[in-house]
């Protein structure tokens, strides 16, 4: 069976597409060799963000082309690129507060809370949220609730105060990261205990078992139970 | 696009046989089991799918025909095409690839005194480690131990691993979760600071370290906003994908040619060493295998280092991740993770019967999938015409709580709830996809190839992972490998004289492909894959 085909509009030109596909699919049934607009192909690179309308409706949608599949009148242009600033820092030289992020990105403070950034992410955030913890000066709050972003700038193309959402957000994370979240202290005391040469002896003598040796050691380790 | 009511059919067959396999797990095979089934089933045992390849120093190493194909393509460049006098860039350091492994270089070339280039074929950071789900190995549990993890690792890979690169893997591990976490990667951790880590496949201690299952991205955006912090030192070009690397007379080689992809200009880099990071291979499809791999993964890192004469290994082994998603159509190939299956998810046919332990390594557990899709006839046939295979996704919440699948698997709910499948509700429909390059250029520790200033890193290189790779030590070689080449780079650097530039060795290429009755080598690297339907 022939599938069926539906017109949709890349950039304003018309193309019969299969109505299974995705729009990243679509506009290469459609002929064109992507370069930009197309990173991971699976939702997780933020390169293939677009925009759209269907016939019938005012709104201004979103989605990412290799997540959202076709509809008929589609009208669709990919944004491959959005200018967005990240501001110049060294995170060694900062410290973990409301401070450093007001300083680091002034423009924090234009957020007028209007929520169309929250409205636009493809990935279901509360960007507008997330901008009133950073300007609450609630680091490990933005980090926690911007952990899913991956950078694909909707948010950014669509604020009328001029933000950069995902820069905040990652310079958020990884103030939290280093500075405010619980230290791993087994992982320190094992780097210590690697650096003092203690696994030496035992990886030298693993090192030199044949594969008999090895196999037979494999085959009888013990497995750490669920 | 949720299930076709025959897929739920079978579907209240899974949640009838559930309460009982909730207390029962499916005995492992034994080692004459395993490899009884791997020779039957695995893609890689398919004689006809393989050849040896005709030319250059690894003359006779067997690879995938589609790889074969393009390892003896032609250079899209000739000697006197292009005049080296004049030089775009000049550096200590090229990077070429900046996923996981080439931007852990530059920051290690950098912190050891080389003004570094990074370029990219795409974005900086649109690669095989932003997608990486279910996280990276480190024995840093007082039950664990580097030699523990040492000996997964050489099991896992068939014991067929260099033992030297195996014994850096794990001795580094540690070392490199703590820079990451300085870096400030927000590991999952227990109120303490405790990292929690789970089991993967062929592991024998719980060490898999994730962030949510975002695990690659959150390592990989960290790396790179880590690297736009020191523009000064480290210059990122995007869409500039190298087409071939540049030789002195001394027969070191000394940069590369980039390719402006959007305006089709050359551009000249000289370096003084050159690191290749530019990833596996998986978009050449194998055998016609969908993949979870990104865009850009089609082995040009393979193709330029074979030219100048580095050594191959271990490229007759690719692995097939057991569970690619089946169903819906729009998103087959893509990687469902192994983190499922490290929670509890269990694997089970049309008729809700386990048939498989579930954390078997992937190969043999992506043959005993297929074995049941094809030989047993007991797969789940989808409207597409794909057969899968059940991973019973809503096991996690009743073993661990209400909850665990929303927090623990972010990306996989959403990822399905995009099509009106939901995970924690209803089990995934799932086939064996291909994912990684096992092999691929012979490596040293310290990340040189052998060949003169050439160093690589990450998915491109072979031996470590020997003939097959377990879940979660790719993201820790990328890291490993790529600050060891890093840094042995720029130490290099400090004492290369480079000689005059030149392309002599691609013209060599030609003639021995001409020698050796190649006729119509398609031009490589090939940069991309082509989607597009065949055009009037
Ligand atoms: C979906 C998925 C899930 C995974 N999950 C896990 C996991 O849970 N744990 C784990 O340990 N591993 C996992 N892996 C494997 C792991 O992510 C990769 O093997 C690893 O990240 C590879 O890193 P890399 O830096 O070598 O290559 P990549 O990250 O792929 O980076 C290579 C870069 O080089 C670029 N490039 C290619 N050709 C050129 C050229 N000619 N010139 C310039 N640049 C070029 C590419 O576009 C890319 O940006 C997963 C892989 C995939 C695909
Ligand atoms: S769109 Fe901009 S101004 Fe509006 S809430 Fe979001 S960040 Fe604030
Ligand atoms: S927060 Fe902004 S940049 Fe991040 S995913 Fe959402 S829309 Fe994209
Ligand atoms: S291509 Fe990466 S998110 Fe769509």
């Amino acid at each position: 069976m022939a599938e069926e085909l539906i017109p949709i509009f890349i950039m304003g030109k018309k193309y019969m597409v299969p109505s299974s596909l995705t729009i990243m699919k679509a506009m290469e049934y459609a002929g064109y060799q992507l370069i930009r607009g197309v990173g991971c192909r699976g939702g997780f690179c933020g390169a293939c963000a677009t925009v759209y309308r269907l016939p019938g409706d005012y709104r201004l949608q979103i989605g990412l082309a290799c997540q959202t599949v076709v509809k008929p009148g589609m009208y669709l242009a990919q944004i491959p690129f959005y200018p967005a600033r990240r501001a110049d820092y060294c995170l060694a030289e900062l410290e973990p507060t409301f401070q450093t992020v007001v300083k680091t990105y002034p423009e924090l403070l234009r957020c007028l809370s209007c929520g169309t950034c929250t409205k636009v992410c493809p990935q279901g955030i509360d960007v507008k949220q997330y901008m009133a913890d950073a300007m609450r000066g609630d680091i490990a709050a933005v980090a926690d609730r911007s952990f899913d972003c991956i950078m694909c700038g909707l948010c950014v193309s669509r604020c009328p105060a001029e933000e950069v959402q995902p820069n905040i957000a990652i310079l958020c994370r990884r103030l939290y990261g280093k500075y405010l979240s619980p230290r791993a202290e087994h992982l320190a005391e094992r780097v210590a205990e690697i650096e003092a040469g203690k696994f030496d002896d035992d990886l030298a003598k693993m090192k030199s078992l044949s594969e008999e040796e090895l196999r037979k050691m494999y085959n009888e380790r013990d497995i750490e139970p669920e | 696009m949720s299930y076709t009511p025959e897929m739920r059919e079978s579907i209240k067959k899974v949640e009838a046989t559930r309460p009982t396999r909730l207390h029962e797990t499916f005995p492992m095979m034994s080692p004459q089991e395993k490899q009884a089934i791997l020779e039957k089933f695995h893609p890689d045992y398919k004689a006809e799918s393989m050849r040896e390849i005709r030319v250059g120093v690894s003359k006779g190493h067997r690879m995938p025909l589609e790889l074969a194909d393009v390892m003896e393509g032609a250079s899209h460049l000739t000697s006197d095409l292009l005049d080296l006098e004049r030089i775009d860039y000049d550096t200590d350091v090229l990077i070429i690839g900046g996923g996981g492994a080439g931007s852990s270089a530059a920051l290690l070339a950098r912190e050891n005194g080389a003004k570094v280039i990074i370029a990219n074929k795409l974005r900086h950071g649109d690669a095989n480690t932003m997608m990486a789900q279910g996280g990276i190995q480190a024995a840093d549990k007082p039950n664990d131990s580097p030699a523990i993890h040492y000996l997964d690792v050489m099991g896992g890979g068939h014991f067929a691993n260099y033992p030297e690169l195996v014994e850096v893997l794990v001795k580094d591990a540690p070392l490199v979760i703590k820079w990451l976490e300085d870096l400030g990667c927000m590991f999952d951790k227990e109120p303490d600071g405790t990292m929690r880590t789970i089991h993967g496949g062929g592991t024998s201690r719980k060490r898999m370290h994730s962030a949510r299952d975002y695990s690659g991205a959150e390592i990989m955006r960290t790396l790179r906003d880590e690297v736009r912090s020191y523009p000064e030192d480290i210059t990122v070009l995007e869409f500039a994908p190298a087409i071939e690397l540049i030789m002195d007379d001394k027969g070191q080689v000394a940069g590369a040619v980039l390719l402006n992809m959007e305006t089709g200009e050359h551009l000249v880099v000289r370096a003084k060493c050159t690191i290749l990071a530019t990833g596996g291979s998986g978009r050449l499809h194998y055998q016609g295998f969908a993949t979870t791999n990104h865009y850009g993964a089609t082995g040009d890192g393979l193709v330029l280092a074979y030219r100048v004469g580095a050594k191959l290994a271990f490229l007759d082994t690719m692995q097939y991740h057991p569970t690619g998603a089946a169903y819906p159509e729009q998103i087959v190939g893509l990687l469902v993770t192994e983190k499922v299956r490290g929670l509890g998810a269990q694997v089970c046919n049309i008729d809700g019967e386990q048939f498989v332990y579930p954390r078997e390594t992937r190969d043999v557990e992506a043959s005993a999938i297929i074995r049941e899709c094809t030989e047993r006839g007991k797969g789940v046939t989808t409207p597409s015409g794909m057969v899968g295979v059940w991973l019973d996704s809503p096991m996690i919440d009743l073993l661990h709580g209400p909850g665990t699948i929303e927090r623990a698997l972010p990306a996989m709910v959403r990822q399905f709830d995009r099509f009106d499948i939901d995970i924690t509700k209803e089990p995934i429909l799932v086939y064996p996809t291909l994912h990684y390059q096992n092999g691929g250029i012979s490596l040293k520790p310290d990340g040189s190839t052998g060949v003169p200033n050439l160093f690589a890193a990450g998915e491109i290189s072979g031996g470590v992972h020997g003939r097959n790779r377990l879940m979660g030590n790719s993201l820790l070689e990328v890291t490993v490998f790529g600050r060891r080449a890093g840094k042995a780079a720029a130490l290099r650097a400090k004492e290369v004289k480079l000689g005059k530039l030149t392309l002599s060795h691609v013209d060599k290429w030609q003639r021995e492909l001409e020698e050796a009755g190649i006729e119509n080598p398609i031009k490589s690297p090939i940069l991309l894959p082509d989607y597009r339907r065949k055009l009037r």
